[in-house]
């Protein structure tokens, strides 16, 4: 990369993005014979090589069963594998290794914190708060737990531009609330949340806080002791990783007073058929072979992320989102659903006499990956409106010549709609 | 022609602008609802029989060019149908959109052929097919929705 000078004088590389394309193999092909333009990153998002060739080395080199064997290889999956849940741990600013839990995804990290903690906390009469922003993943868990204590799932609203109100949430947060379950950033408008703020009010009141990290640990720093969260939740392959894996951040003193998840090999200590001792953090929570080769991958792509700079990934996904913002504000009959002051990533919209679902086609057969539809937050879209929208989202190798071609896919939209 | 002026006829334009029959019935006999999970799309389905026949059938709901013109076509060429021959045009209906070797579509479907286009986007044949899953549910007298998963 070329090196250039800030403004303070001090060295720092170019945001050379041609360049960090290259780490991406999945992107050097044609789609329906146009360049791929994939802006479809809150779903998932690509690979570079060095997690693909994390993936190979380990099963071509390392593969064993972790935690158990007295050989080798045994000893080196479970070297990579515990070096990997460090890039976690570091990734998320946790103060301890053994409070990062691998689990398969967002997903189910949740589902866990619902399953356990909550049941130990919620009961009959008492409330779980969450925001309308919520993805389905952050209301169903709830909703279930909810339904077996006896307890009532309490909606926080948005306003119009899709930004919490937080003085409702204030007046939400009572005695009777005893967990409150957040997104960090919205996947279907990319509202940053002021979860900071929501975490010290839920604090005061003594109500421990989840925070859904899915669509913000690939776009901003996230530091997980300054927020003060009890739990934090991400998936791996909406941060560069591999599918299958992901992360639970809990607090020591309560992932230590919490039951298991499931029962299993790996989380025991020792088992007898009268009684079973459970193993310590994190290991309690990881019950029969964990997804190795995910893990590694993770910490992987955790490792070319600080490579990258997570500043530098920060300032230049910004500058396109606001250059996106402003190309698809000028669009004629496109309206950007979610205007939130704090965004990151996403660009939702809807254009006028023409679904989102017909939208997507187009883009498709011009080369442009977007997701449409209800973005799994259904309960969102009945709030704004709408039935549906388009959502372009952004990724660290996204340029603004692919949001030009998503404008010039939207002019193409309008011609064949008239 | 490209493939996606292929999909997006002008009739299918029209009627995605303009649906037919697209209102509520002031007496239905049989009515069902069709729901797309996948794009969240709607579509609630109501028919008027008498005897065998298909006095009357109109539509109302959400959905994308393709899911709305397809329902209004529906509706505009089923009006008058006995039973059995409401089923048979969705039969060949069903038959154009999936059948790998196309040939021309058969002449009992008029205006339907317009969506021969569908066969080369097979995600959105759910689409085209949403209001005929709902209206088969209603004529066979089904209560639940009808879900194309």
């Amino acid at each position: 990369m070329r090196m250039s000078r800030s403004p303070s004088g001090a060295p720092e590389l170019a945001w050379d993005v041609e360049r960090i394309r290259k780490d991406f193999p999945i992107l050097q092909q044609e789609v329906h014979g146009k360049p791929l333009v994939y802006l479809d990153n809150a779903a998932t998002t690509q690979k570079p090589q060095l997690v693909l060739d994390a993936l190979q080395r380990y099963y071509t080199t390392d593969n064993a069963n972790v935690h158990r064997g007295v050989h080798l290889l045994s000893e080196r999956a479970t070297e990579a594998y515990e070096i990997a849940r460090t890039r976690v741990q570091h990734g998320l600013h946790a103060k301890h290794a053994h409070e990062i839990i691998f689990v398969r995804g967002t997903t189910e990290g949740i589902n866990l914190v619902a399953q356990t903690f909550g049941r130990r906390v919620v009961g009959s009469g008492d409330e779980v708060l969450i925001t309308a922003l919520e993805h389905h993943s952050n209301i169903v868990p709830w909703q279930m737990l909810c339904e077996e204590r006896d307890a009532a799932l309490r909606v926080v609203p948005i306003d119009e531009a899709g930004e919490v109100d937080l003085e409702a949430y204030d007046q939400l947060l009572t005695a009777r609330t005893k967990l409150v379950a957040i997104a960090h950033v919205s996947n279907a408008l990319g509202t940053v949340v002021p979860v900071g703020r929501m975490i010290d009010a839920a604090h005061r009141r003594g109500v421990p806080v989840l925070v859904d990290g899915a669509q913000a640990v690939a776009h901003m720093r996230v530091d997980v002791q300054s927020l003060g969260c009890d739990f934090y939740v991400f998936s791996g392959h909406k941060v560069y990783g591999p599918t299958g894996i992901g992360a639970l951040y809990g607090k020591t003193e309560l992932l230590e007073r919490m039951p298991p998840f499931q029962g299993g090999g790996d989380m025991i200590k020792s088992v007898s058929f009268e009684k079973t001792t459970y193993n310590d953090l994190p290991y309690k929570f990881e019950a029969g072979t964990p997804d190795i080769a995910g893990a590694i991958g993770l910490g992987a792509a955790l490792e070319y992320l600080e490579g990258l700079g997570r500043d530098r990934v920060e300032a230049y996904e910004r500058d396109l989102l606001a250059y996106g913002t402003e190309r698809l504000s000028m669009c004629p009959g496109v309206r950007l659903v979610g205007t939130a002051r704090q965004k990151a990533g996403v660009l939702s919209f809807v254009v006028d006499g023409v679904h989102a679902h017909d939208v997507g086609t187009i883009l498709d057969r011009e080369g442009i990956a977007i997701r449409t539809g209800h973005h799994c937050a259904m309960p969102l879209m009945a709030r704004l409106g709408v039935p549906a929208t388009a959502r372009a989202s952004l990724a660290l190798y996204n340029t603004r010549e692919e949001l030009d071609a998503l404008v010039r896919g939207l002019d193409k939209v309008r011609e064949i709609f008239g | 022609m490209s493939e996606v002026q292929d999909l997006y006829q002008q009739v299918i334009l029209d009627h995605n602008r303009k649906p037919r029959n697209f209102r509520k019935l002031a007496a239905p006999t049989r009515l069902a609802e069709g729901f797309n999970p996948l794009c969240g799309d709607r579509v609630a389905v109501e028919v008027e029989l008498d005897g065998g026949v298909i006095r009357d059938v109109a539509f109302q709901g959400t959905g994308c060019a393709i899911s709305k013109a397809s329902a209004s076509m529906m509706t505009a060429i089923l009006k008058g149908k006995t039973v059995a021959e409401a089923e048979e045009t969705f039969t060949q209906f069903h038959r154009m959109l999936t059948e790998d070797r196309p040939g021309d579509a058969p002449p009992a479907l008029g205006k339907l052929a317009s969506f021969a286009g569908v066969r080369e986007f097979p995600i959105r044949i759910k689409c085209a097919t949403l209001a005929w899953h709902a209206l088969h549910a209603a004529l066979a007298g089904q209560a639940e929705p009808v879900s194309t998963e």
